[in-house]
C-alpha cells in the first residue's frame, strides 16, 4: 500500500499528482501486480482531497491498463512499469550524461541547462499534441 | 445531467447597492464547488439566496430542482453552515443533536452520535465552551447528519488554525465520499479550493467572472509572454483575460480551447491560483466581452 501526498508547488493538478505518484511507485517497484490501492474514501480523508479527484486519477490509471477496479473490493494493480523502462534507462542515461558534459563544455550553467531541457521538452510535447 | 444549482439573471439589491447581479449559473450535481472572490464581492449573498435566507431582487434561482426554502421537503434537501459556524452557546452538544433530530426528517442519529464520539466531544459540554475547531465540527456534524442533497458552507474554515482546518476538510471530504452529497463552499484560500473542490465559481464586484470545472479551466488558460504587440493580432479563439505591457514585452493571460501555436510567444500553463487572480485583477467592464467564451465550460 502506498501513501499519497500533494505538493502545492509541483505545477500539476491534484489528480495528475496522484496519477504520477502511482506510476512512479510502479516504476520503482513500490507497487507490484496484485497490490491494492487505498480506497477513494481513505485517500479523500487522509489527504483532505476531493473524492472525485481520486476517482478521476484511478479511472485514468485504469484507462492506461495499470489498475483494475473490482466493485466492492477495491482497485488493484494489474501491470508494473518497472521492467520495460528499466532496461531502456541505462543507454539513455549514458546519452544524457554525454549531452550534459557537452552542454557544460559549451559554457551552460545548471540553470541554463534546466531551462533548455524544459523548453525543448515542452515544445516537442506540444508538437506531439498538434 | 441534473443541476444542483441553477441561476438565471439572478440579482440581489440592498437599498441602492447591488450585492449580486446578472448571475447565470448551472452547477452539476455531485460536485464540490468552491466559491471564491474578495470580501464583499457577493459570495455570502449568493449562498444565502441558495438556501432561501434571502429572496432575489431579480431573476430566478433553483436549488436541487426547487425554489429555495419553498417548503418542508425543500428545506430538508439543503444544509447550511453559516459563517463562523454559529452554535447555541447555552445548549449542550447533545441538545444540538436533539434539535437536529426534531427539525430534520432525514436525520441520521447514529452517524451524528458516532461523529461526536470520534471527535472526542463530551455530549454534556455546553457549546459555548467549545474551541473554534470543535464548534466548527459540531456545526458540520449537524449539516452532515441532516443528510441533505446539497450542503452549503460559508467560509467554514476562515477562523480556524491550520490543524483544525485540515481536520475539518478531512471530515468534509470523507462525508462526500460516503454519501451522495453536493457541496458549495466559499473560501478565500485558493489552495484549499484546489485540493477539495472540482468546480469553481469566481465572484468579483457582484458579478460571476467565471465558473467551471477546475481541470477544464486549468487546461484552458495560459500565460503568453513575448515581444510587445497589439492584441488585435490574436487568433479568434483566444480571449484575453488580462494584459500588461512594458516597452518591449507583452504578457497576456488568455483563455483558449486550442493550443497556442504562434512561436513568438512563450507559453506557460497556469495554476488555479493564477487563474483566479487574473479574473480578480481584470477590470469589471470586461465581463460582458467574454460572456460567449464562458458558455464553452458549461
Amino acid at each position: 500500500m502506498i501513501e499519497f501526498h500533494l505538493n502545492s508547488r509541483s505545477g500539476l493538478s491534484p489528480y495528475q499528482q496522484l496519477v504520477q505518484q502511482v506510476r512512479h511507485a510502479l516504476r520503482l517497484g513500490l507497487l507490484r501486480e496484485g497490490d491494492r490501492l487505498p480506497t477513494v474514501k481513505d485517500v479523500a480523508r487522509q489527504m483532505a482531497v476531493n473524492p472525485n479527484t481520486v476517482l478521476k486519477a484511478y479511472r485514468e490509471l485504469e484507462h492506461d491498463g495499470l489498475v483494475a477496479a473490482r466493485p466492492g473490493v477495491g482497485t488493484f494493480v494489474t501491470r508494473t512499469l518497472a521492467d520495460d523502462t528499466l532496461a531502456a534507462q541505462g543507454p539513455l542515461r549514458k546519452d544524457l550524461r554525454r549531452w550534459l558534459a557537452k552542454a557544460r563544455l559549451a559554457g551552460l550553467d545548471d540553470e541554463s541547462i534546466e531551462a533548455l531541457f524544459v523548453s525543448t521538452f515542452r515544445s516537442t510535447a506540444g508538437e506531439d499534441v498538434a | 445531467m441534473s443541476a444542483v444549482l441553477r441561476a438565471r439573471g439572478l440579482g440581489k439589491r440592498y437599498k441602492k447597492r447591488w450585492a449580486l447581479q446578472n448571475c447565470d449559473l448551472e452547477v452539476p450535481a455531485g460536485r464540490v464547488v468552491g466559491l471564491v472572490g474578495p470580501n464583499g464581492a457577493g459570495k455570502s449573498t449568493l449562498l444565502k439566496l441558495a438556501c432561501g435566507m434571502l429572496t432575489p431582487t431579480a431573476g430566478t434561482i433553483e436549488v436541487c430542482g426547487g425554489r429555495p426554502a419553498a417548503g418542508v421537503e425543500q428545506l430538508a434537501k439543503v444544509g447550511f453552515v453559516a459563517q463562523d459556524t454559529p452554535v447555541y452557546a447555552a445548549l449542550s452538544v447533545a441538545d444540538h443533536l436533539d434539535f437536529g433530530k426534531r427539525l430534520s426528517p432525514g436525520w441520521d442519529d447514529a452517524e451524528a452520535r458516532d461523529r461526536i464520539r470520534r471527535l472526542g466531544l463530551d455530549p454534556k459540554q455546553r457549546a459555548g465552551k467549545l474551541s473554534g475547531g470543535q464548534r466548527a465540527q459540531l456545526a458540520l456534524t449537524l449539516g452532515i447528519a441532516k443528510r441533505p442533497e446539497l450542503l452549503i458552507l460559508d467560509e467554514p474554515v476562515a477562523a480556524l488554525d491550520p490543524l483544525a482546518r485540515r481536520e475539518f476538510m478531512q471530515d468534509l471530504m470523507e462525508a462526500v465520499a460516503e454519501h451522495e452529497l453536493s457541496i458549495v463552499l466559499s473560501s478565500h484560500l485558493v489552495s484549499d479550493v484546489e485540493r477539495t473542490c472540482d468546480y469553481v465559481i469566481v465572484v468579483v464586484d457582484s458579478q460571476v467572472q467565471v465558473a467551471g470545472d477546475i481541470d477544464d479551466l486549468v487546461a484552458g488558460h495560459y500565460r503568453l509572454t513575448g515581444p510587445r504587440r497589439d492584441m488585435d493580432a490574436l487568433p479568434a479563439g483566444q480571449h484575453v483575460i488580462t494584459a500588461s505591457h512594458t516597452d518591449r514585452q507583452t504578457t497576456l493571460v488568455v483563455r483558449t480551447d486550442t493550443a497556442v501555436h504562434d512561436p513568438s510567444w512563450t507559453v506557460d500553463p497556469l495554476g488555479l491560483e493564477d487563474i483566479v487572480l487574473a479574473y480578480m485583477a481584470r477590470p469589471a467592464d470586461a465581463v460582458r466581452d467574454t460572456r460567449p467564451a464562458l458558455e464553452v465550460v458549461r
